[in-house]
């Protein structure tokens, strides 16, 4: 029986081998893909590499033995008594009770460690507000009075993301920075990071939020302080010329209030009517009536979303409470769209 | 069977008519004529349930329940509407009932199938004082006999069991859609322009992916359900369950929760996963209340089913059957019972009080009314977690039954392999917030829950470590039935192991909500549930029907299944981890996972065809199988002592357990002792 124990044993260091070989090959052994570019993403990549190997030994330690009963253990033909008769080992259960229960605390542990790497407070943090709402995100630099479609962040210095949710529940996730965290209505939740790669990336929500949760992604680039820095000071500029006119303003609103999470401005089809080339064109009502679009009706579509239904859309929009000013402003850029 | 094709003519004739009419109708409301606008969908729905029931209701208990299920549903809508009528508020939605409306008359409808069909009549006429008898003779055969009432636990272990299989095809059939439309990057099929049902292409899909989880975990819990039914009772040496007619009960109530639960999809669906969270569930279609009342009823069954086989092992053992001479299957059983009859009331209330906030106004959930999304999550994953436990105990109970019998050795380490079901089902309870790591709960409570979590490892690593040292030195022999059991070991093994890393917080944060979870989750399922039901399926096909399944489309089934859901799987994880998120209906060209989209569809498709050779197979067999009347596996289990198929009230003779039931091996023992002699019982059938 000793012989069969060793080749058993053999087998199992094979398999081991074999499957981290493979689990290596296809780059998923050291690290957890895609490229790691936050500095929270070293503690858990290294975590992972240590699952992986447990993963592998065990892989191998269940499947092992399994094959090599199959193989040399297997019925042979014409026999037909019983195997041996073992009813069981109090030692050895009791073995594989307790080493288990000693590995998990031992995981356990280390998960904690690593969880609390991920949440190290670094001295002056950036600090800039996210706004998530169907089907879009927005970014806020509060010292700059800025608003962008583009998150922006300087490599090597940590930032925190405070993030609130206008409808409902969102997920910030960038998989190069390895944290995710939710975004819910009613509250702020936070999200630490340190970029430690220069690039572009994307933020994906990850947390169903209705039709076109899809496609709620957008940029999120890294760069160094000079590029950062380059980038503010031309967002600045921007701002300041748009308040200038009343399509500017207009533009403005419709980035604080996320008015491109459903509704596009390059013609192509989302979770709302198109704004490309609207004004003044006919647009058939959901009861089949066609009217033209002009100032009176998108003003009452915008104040009164379920007033008039377009055919073809649901009414996902709430009722905005804007100012005749600041409706007269919106319409103002919608007519630039052509 | 020739009522069943009446029904189904009928119900393809009426679901037109209706179809036709809702046109109509919706053309002289609006204008114009849509070939695809809800009001006609529903209406067919609606048409075609109420002629099946017409001219199938006159025979079976069937199709009288679902006829009787349109009458109370329209018998409870009209109700609200003409209240809504008398108080001045809308009368007519975009479904044409409103939503208040359709949610009483979905629940009217329930009812009025349970009192329709006649399930409830003894216990309505023990309450008018007259007696029934006790053994309802079986007025039926054959066919006929599956689609009425019976209180006989075979009949409604294999109706159960059926159900499920339907079920499993219905989910599988939603998968496959959208399966095929994640095959490439950007929208193929499920456009924007597409309308079905009033739903768009990607709202569709979400329905399809919504209903696919919920329709899934139904079918689990009716096959599980029909496992328990089936062989509990034969195992215990009873002559049925201890309250036949609450069983009956159990099964027909899972009926119209099916129905109301598929309706969701003709009702403008909802996108919101099987999980259902507010905010995005209060804003979702009509069609979520129906997937709400749906689970909710589905519950009864789960919960009064539980209660049932956990009072039929403590009352109706064989004489000398004590706790540690069960059969290791019935100690799962028990272990998934505790569970289901302790738990699913919080996902009936979570779902309840969804169901209120949006009928009603009461912001349970609604941040502006001091309410809290959050809550829904803890009370949602409370039942929601230990249920995959649920799921998988009678599984893992049926791989530790079966491995004895085809390795001819005892299972190793008896009572550890027990007490480990108890020890899952007790951990599972504290594991429930691992699902919200990245939800917002309080950060340092976040460490407890990893620390339980991996717990679950210890007693699951017990069950492993056991099952290997059975099949050390076992005389291995594998038909189909085994290489299911060996598949399940696999598939579970590899589910097992890629949970730590969801359990540890900080990789969790970067695996939570991407195809990494939904691979793991499918591993566990199969593994647990998916394997083991096969396995089951083909191992007990010969008690039930007498007749043997085809061994040669039984192994090509696994053959072709195994390495397509192994490839599927890992598949999933590897682009998990690459950025593919879960429920999307497309994904970015850039990150490059088009090739292995394909791959997966290519083999979700493999396992669609390696089921249907199932199908084929399981149908074929019950008329023209290899018989098989005796002890088909050479096993020590009482239910394999007597001829096959079982006679109606099991056991001619009691039998009385005077050894181990698994002790194979050991010279001149035996499980259980008939008290006549048990040759004098298989001659004398």
């Amino acid at each position: 029986m000793r012989r069969h124990f060793i080749a058993a044993g053999i087998l199992v260091v094979v398999i081991t081998i074999l499957t981290y070989a493979v689990i290596n090959f296809s780059g998923l052994a050291t690290q957890m893909n895609p490229v790691a570019a936050s500095a929270q993403a070293g503690s858990i990549d290294a975590l992972w590499h240590f699952e992986i190997i447990v993963i592998s030994f065990l892989f191998a330690l269940i499947t092992g033995p399994i094959v090599y009963s199959l193989v040399v253990f297997r019925r042979r033909a014409g026999d037909t008594t019983d195997a041996a008769h073992i009813e069981g080992n109090s030692t050895l259960e009791i073995t594989w009770t307790v080493i288990p229960l000693i590995f998990v605390m031992f995981l356990a542990y280390w998960g904690a460690y690593s969880l609390g790497e991920t949440r190290r407070v670094a001295a002056n943090p950036l600090i800039i507000q996210v706004q998530a709402q169907q089907f879009d995100w927005s970014f806020i630099y509060p010292e700059y009075n800025i608003i962008s479609n583009e998150l922006h962040l300087p490599v090597d210095r940590q930032v925190v993301l405070k993030m609130e949710s206008k409808d409902v529940i969102h997920s910030f996730w960038v998989p190069e920075f390895r944290v995710k965290q939710d975004v819910v209505p009613g509250r702020i939740t936070e999200y630490r990071i340190t970029p430690s790669l220069i690039g572009s990336y994307k933020v994906r929500c990850s947390e169903l939020c209705g039709t076109h949760h899809a496609y709620m992604e957008r940029p999120v680039v890294v760069s160094s302080q000079a590029d950062y820095d380059a980038w503010i000071k031309e967002q600045v500029a921007l701002a300041v010329e748009m308040q200038k006119s009343p399509e500017g303003v207009g533009q403005r609103l419709v980035a604080e209030n996320g008015c491109l999470g459903c509704h596009t401005i390059d013609g192509s089809p989302k979770a709302a009517p198109t704004w490309l080339g609207l004004y003044g064109e006919h647009v058939t009502l959901a009861d089949g009536t066609v009217v033209t679009a002009d100032d009176a009706y998108i003003s009452r579509a915008i104040l009164q979303p379920a007033a008039d239904v377009v055919q073809g859309y649901q009414v996902l929009m709430q009722p905005y409470p804007f100012t005749d000013a600041q409706v007269a402003s919106i319409i103002a850029y919608i007519k630039t769209l052509k | 069977m020739k009522s069943f094709w009446r029904g189904l003519v009928t119900f393809l004739i009426g679901a037109v008519v209706g179809y036709a009419l809702g046109v109509i109708l919706e053309g002289t409301v609006t204008g114009s004529m849509k070939f695809n606008a809800p009001v006609a969908s529903a209406l067919a729905f609606l048409f075609g349930f109420t002629a099946l029931a017409y001219l199938g209701g006159k025979h079976s208990t069937i199709f009288r329940g679902l006829f009787w299920q349109v009458i109370g549903t329209f018998a409870g809508a009209l109700l609200v509407t003409l209240i809504r009528a008398l108080s001045g508020k809308d009368v007519f939605g975009p479904f044409f009932f409103t939503e208040p409306a359709w949610v009483l008359g979905g629940l009217v409808g329930a009812l009025a199938f349970l009192f329709g069909s006649g399930i409830m009549d003894d216990w309505i006429k023990w309450m008018r004082g007259i007696d029934t008898p006790e053994h309802h003779e079986e007025r039926y055969s054959g066919f006929e006999k599956y689609i009425n009432v019976s209180l006989d636990h075979k009949v409604i272990g294999v109706q159960y069991t059926v159900l499920a299989l339907i079920l499993l095809c219905v989910g599988g059939l939603f998968a496959m859609i959208f399966r095929t439309e994640l095959a490439e990057s950007g929208l193929q099929f499920l456009k924007e322009n597409v309308n079905v049902f009033g739903q768009n292409g990607p709202q569709l899909y979400n329905t399809l992916m919504s209903l696919h989880g919920m329709v899934m975990i139904v079918s689990i819990l009716l096959g599980l359900a029909g496992m328990m039914n089936y062989l509990i009772p034969l195992m215990l040496g009873a002559q049925d369950m201890a309250f036949p007619r609450l069983n009956a009960f159990s099964f027909w109530i899972a009926v119209p929760a099916g129905v109301l639960l598929l309706s969701s999809l003709f009702l403008g669906g909802f996108d919101t996963g099987w999980t259902g969270y507010p905010p995005l569930s209060t804003r979702a279609p009509l069609g979520i209340q129906m997937f709400f009342l749906g689970v909710f009823v589905a519950g009864w069954s789960s919960i009064l089913g539980s209660l049932n086989i956990l009072v039929t092992v403590v009352r109706l053992r064989a004489k000398g059957m004590t706790a540690m001479k069960m059969p290791i299957f019935i100690w799962s059983s028990v272990a998934a019972s505790i569970i289901s009859l302790t738990a699913t009331q919080m996902i009936g209330l979570a779902f309840q009080l969804v169901i209120f906030q949006r009928l009603l106004g009461m912001g349970f959930f609604d941040p502006a009314q001091s309410g809290n999304p959050v809550l829904f999550q803890h009370l949602f994953w409370f039942y929601s977690h230990p249920v995959v436990y649920v799921f998988v105990l009678p599984g893992l109970g049926v791989i530790s039954e079966l491995l004895p019998v085809f390795a001819r050795k005892p299972l190793f380490g008896y009572r550890w392999v027990a007490m480990s079901s108890l020890g899952i089902a007790l951990v599972g309870f504290l594991v429930w917030a691992h699902h919200m790591f990245a939800a917002g709960m309080n950060e340092y409570l976040r460490v407890p829950f990893m620390y339980s979590t991996l717990l679950v490892a210890v007693p699951t690593g017990v069950k492993f470590f056991s099952w290997v040292a059975t099949i050390w030195q076992g005389k291995l022999v594998t038909p189909t039935a085994m290489l299911f059991v060996l598949g399940a070991i696999v598939v579970f093994l590899l589910g097992g192991l890629t949970g730590p890393p969801n359990a540890t917080v900080s990789t969790d944060l970067h695996l939570h909500d991407t195809y990494y979870i939904v691979g793991h989750f499918h591993d566990t399922i199969f593994g647990g549930f998916v394997f083991p039901f096969f396995a089951a399926l083909y191992y007990w096909f010969p008690k039930a029907t007498g007749r043997r399944m085809n061994e040669t489309l039984g192994k090509i089934h696994f053959w072709l299944m195994t390495p397509s859901f192994l490839v599927l799987t890992v598949g999933m994880m590897y682009i998990g981890m690459l950025g593919m998120r879960r429920r999307i209906v497309d994904y970015d060209p850039a990150l490059g996972l088009d090739a292995t989209h394909l791959v997966l569809t290519i083999c979700g498709y493999l396992i669609a065809i390696s089921i249907a050779v199932f199908l084929y197979n399981f149908i074929h067999s019950i008329k023209h199988g290899e018989k098989a009347e005796g002890n088909v596996w050479n096993s020590r289990s009482p239910e394999w002592q007597v001829p096959s198929p079982m006679p109606t009230h099991n056991y001619d003779q009691p039998f009385e357990v005077v050894g181990e039931p698994y002790d194979y091996g050991l010279e001149g023992s035996k499980y259980v002792q008939f008290t006549k002699s048990a040759s004098d019982a298989a001659g004398k059938h």
